[in-house]
């Protein structure tokens, strides 16, 4: 395949494989378009969302006390009027402006979930600055991919509230290393353990089970499981095979890797134990392993036996899982879907997971590889933006940055990618289909009236086409936005081009 | 459809851009009426696996306690000896006592990989197995119906969910402001992407079924109320906030909107017959007796809100609603259930037949269940929706056979639904 010429190429590797275009970064990118990407490759990792972040155990307490007043609010009220029904995890990035003040400021139900609810916007917020502004797109694009793949998502409320720092201790390091080392710290990270109910899962012949089904372990024995079984101590307890079964089909070797019902079950067995700290052992929010809720012997996970050391056995299947030649090329095979095609040409597959193999999984390989494809160049843009991607270009054609969540978050939300809130464990789809359904074409245009309306002002639109699209803008385009009657007008064409919702 | 050609649809759309109402253009473009004209169809998709022995408990079923144990739901609403339903779904419990909603207790799709992603995608593709189509059978349905009556479809959300993607360009619709009607963007728009493929057609719909939303939802309470309600993601699902609760009443009231406005939609001259919407959150490994509280409270208003704002229409729907599969008949250890097969689809609507179960009840007896550890599917959902394709809108039953459902003679059309 032809490569695309100086210019072209330059267009694409800001659009493409960066975040669209700031004012200036087409003439940075021009020398060199491959170089321009490839130094923003780099061992240490992604960058770090701007502001302080909290750690996850912060967050997980903070998320406890939340329920903790809820709960004695609730009790309160029970104890008032007529019996409260026994509700789970309202949360707290719903409780929005949209709901009536039930009581005043003094409320500590509503204080702690309003700093939970702001915490959480801030998270995104950063985030969205980071892409919005940074010179280093593509180091971020490659980190939301990820993100995406290894998702945690604020469907279940507690999960909400670590999608931030979990990307921030989990992902962002990791991006640029070692497969196995980015796995093994997503997996035993205790915001995956929550999102996918990893914590309460528990050996159905461990020392810890026996104890409850001996009638031992009613009230006291909650403790063993630190306090996670507190409200269900009714229960016998047991395994959970969610992260087990979604490490298999969603993270490594992929649906058809290979794996039956019962490896996903001895790899629920092997992980039991894996959980979160307790608070009386100050290690709330913290991964542990609890060797007394560990199903104990031998486990045999796609014909390969792991010994009886159980603190051990998580981290060996997940080192194996790794290296298998299923997850070479599933993974390959997302990376080159996300980044050229959703029907991605099958060579550059398969030079990807030939790159990931020979080097062991090595992501800086892997990212290199994809950059010098010339499969991954060509000029037809192959992408249709999900909404993130949209709404992150649009402020970088701006030269814009969000000044506050309040103005992305209902943006998102009505385009279908509510922050932090995929659907599933299987992250936001990547496809044009998905994305282009005629109400999300409509309600594109109108962010793009609105957004046009506030950012341009005195600045020309003609000039900001060429700013954001080089060699990719069309004389159709162009044309249409030289007769634009308004600056607004023009912009908003721009940005609601073909050439620009694609890259 | 052509892009270049004045269509009606191109014609609507600009006549959106011009604020130009759609009746005047949709009349006189319509077919003439005849009663299969008015039929509809409603596919409600619960994504996650949805718990059956929860939505319609088989209290008859000696087994039922044991497997179940504290996960059992008290409080169900009985339909008969057999069986309940949620106590959460007093609307669907409502309609079955009038014999306008039935359950099918054991039902799946022919995917038994307990994924939920490849289930979802048989589930809606139609397909025999996964990956083999990568358009949706209700599309493919309504394609074939095009070939003899005007029939358009519609899918509730932000995103476009499978089931309705492929040839035939449908409409999508999810809650938020109107377009200006004075603006010239639109029209500008529509001649930018006049040689696009993909964005051409999909404004021309969204901008068509705009200008209907202002009819059709003109009789709630205001567009800005609608606002409230959040999409998801894939397949536009909509979720509640967790119920019951603080805001509990919040989430059903806005759900009960959600479906009314569907129905507004369909009880429009012209407006589309087929519809699909998709609710998320159902995948109940843990604390799944709360879970569900919230989301079949959240289901069973949207339904509430489909049948009551169809009104008069109600006589002429059936609604189908369906997951991509089961959860184990016993309860995990974390107060949950995992991945199972079998599962509970309901059927509701005017124009179903009274009766009982649909398909047979295999039990929850050890050696009936399927690998000692689900609901045993006894019939295939592809029969249940060729039942009501063939005997409620007419789809011709060769063309269920192999293209709505490719490969699927042996999954027989359930007959006398309607």
């Amino acid at each position: 395949m032809a490569l695309a010429n100086q210019d072209l190429m330059a267009a694409i590797a800001v659009t493409r494989f960066g975040l669209g275009a700031k004012p200036g970064e087409l003439a940075a990118a021009r020398s060199d378009p491959q170089g321009f990407l490839k130094t923003q490759i780099r061992r240490t990792g992604a960058d770090q969302p701007p502001g302080q972040p909290a750690s996850t155990a912060q967050r997980m307490a903070e998320f406890r006390d939340f329920r903790k007043e809820r709960r004695e609010e609730r009790l309160e009220k029970a104890a008032d009027t007529r019996p409260a029904s026994s509700a789970t995890g309202a949360d707290p990035a719903m409780m929005d402006a949209a709901r009536p003040n039930r009581r005043e400021a003094a409320d500590p139900v509503k204080q702690i979930g309003n700093v939970l609810r702001k915490d959480i916007a801030a998270d995104f917020g950063a985030r969205v600055e980071l892409a919005a502004t940074t010179d280093a797109a593509f180091r971020e694009r490659w980190a939301l991919f990820w993100a995406n793949h290894f998702t945690v998502s604020a469907t279940k409320p507690i999960a909400g509230t670590v999608v931030g720092p979990f990307e921030a201790e989990a992902i962002r390091p990791h991006v640029f290393g070692r497969f196995g080392d980015l796995l093994d710290a997503v997996e035993t990270h205790p915001a995956m353990l929550t999102y996918l109910d990893q914590i309460q899962s528990v050996g159905p012949d461990s020392p810890a089970a026996e104890f409850v089904k001996n009638g031992r372990g009613r009230g006291r024995g909650a403790g063993l499981f630190g306090g996670q079984l507190q409200q269900t101590a009714q229960r016998t307890p047991g395994l959970n095979e969610n992260l087990a079964r979604e490490i298999m089909e969603l993270h490594t070797v992929g649906v058809n890797g290979g794996y039956t019902q019962a490896d996903v079950t001895e790899f629920a067995r092997a992980m039991t134990g894996l959980s979160i700290g307790a608070e009386r052992d100050g290690a709330y929010g913290t991964a542990v392993f609890r060797e007394q809720a560990h199903e104990p012997g031998v486990r045999t996970v796609m014909k390969v036996r792991y010994d009886g050391d159980g603190r051990r056995q998580t981290a060996q299947i997940l080192a194996d899982l790794a290296a298998k030649p299923q997850t070479a090329q599933f993974v390959c095979g997302k990376i080159a879907r996300h980044f050229v095609a959703d029907d991605p040409p099958p060579a550059l597959v398969a030079r990807l997971t030939d790159a990931w193999m020979r080097s062991g999984g090595d992501l800086t390989v892997v990212a290199e590889t994809l950059v010098s494809a010339p499969e991954a160049w060509d000029p037809v843009p192959g992408k249709f933006k999900t909404p993130y991607e949209f709404i992150v270009s649009s402020f970088r054609a701006a030269g814009a940055q969000p000044v506050g969540f309040q103005q992305l978050g209902p943006i998102l939300t009505s385009l279908g990618q509510k922050p932090f809130s995929a659907p599933s464990p299987k992250g936001w789809a990547e496809d044009a289909q998905s994305w282009a359904a005629p109400d999300a074409i409509v309600k594109r245009m109108q962010f793009a009236q609105t957004f046009s309306q506030n950012v341009v002002r005195d600045r020309d639109p003609k000039q900001l086409a060429a700013d954001a699209l080089g060699e990719r803008l069309t004389p159709d385009t162009a044309k249409a936005i030289a007769r634009a009657e308004s600056r607004p007008e023009g912009f908003a064409l721009l940005l609601m081009s073909p050439e620009f919702q694609r890259r | 459809m052509n892009a270049f050609a004045p269509s009606r649809r191109g014609l609507l759309a600009t006549a959106a851009g011009f604020g130009l109402s759609l009746q005047l253009l949709a009349v006189p473009a319509m077919a003439a009426d005849s009663a299969l004209n008015r039929k509809k169809v409603i596919v409600v998709i619960c994504r996650g696996g949805m718990d059956g022995l929860s939505v319609a408990p088989p209290i008859g079923d000696s087994e039922y306690h044991g497997l179940r144990g504290g996960l059992a739901v008290e409080g169900a609403l009985p339909l008969d000896g057999a069986f309940a339903l949620h106590p959460q779904l007093t609307a669907v419990h409502a309609l079955a006592k009038a014999g306008e909603a039935r359950i099918a207790p054991a039902v799946a799709t022919p995917d038994r990989a307990r994924s939920h992603f490849e289930a979802q995608d048989v589930l809606e593709s139609g397909a025999a197995g996964v990956y083999s189509t990568t358009s949706g059978w209700l599309n493919r349905a309504v394609e074939t119906l095009s070939a003899h009556r005007k029939v358009d479809a519609m899918s509730v959300g932000a995103t476009a969910p499978l089931i309705l993607r492929g040839k035939v360009q449908t409409a999508s619709w999810s809650p938020g402001r109107a377009v200006d009607a004075e603006a010239r963007l639109p029209t500008l728009l529509q001649d930018l992407y006049r040689n696009d493929p993909l964005l051409g057609p999909a404004l021309a719909r969204g901008l068509e079924t705009e200008t209907m939303a202002k009819v059709a939802t003109a009789d709630l309470d205001g567009g800005g109320a609608m606002m409230n309600v959040s999409t998801g993601g894939k397949g536009g699902g909509f979720k509640a906030g967790a119920a019951p609760g603080p805001g509990a009443q919040q989430g059903r009231d806005a759900a009960k909107k959600l479906g009314e406005s569907l129905a507004g939609f369909m009880r429009e001259p012209g407006g589309p017959t087929v519809a699909a919407i998709s609710l998320d959150g159902f995948d109940s490994h843990a604390g799944q007796a709360g879970l569900l509280n919230g989301r079949l409270a959240y289901l069973d208003a949207v339904l509430d809100g489909v049948h009551q704002g169809l009104g008069p229409e109600w006589k002429n729907t059936v609604v189908l609603v369906a997951t991509e599969f089961g959860r184990t008949a016993r309860a995990n250890g974390t107060g949950g259930t995992d991945h199972g097969t079998g599962s509970t689809a309901l059927l509701l609507g005017g124009a179903l037949k009274p009766g009982g179960i649909v398909g047979d009840w295999p039990t929850l007896k050890q050696n009936a269940l399927f690998e000692n550890r689900d609901v045993a599917p006894t019939l295939d959902m592809r029969g249940l929706f060729k039942g009501v394709l063939a005997d409620h809108m007419g789809v011709d039953k060769a063309a269920l056979d192999a293209t709505v459902f490719p490969n699927s003679a042996t999954a027989r059309p359930v007959a006398n639904l309607v």
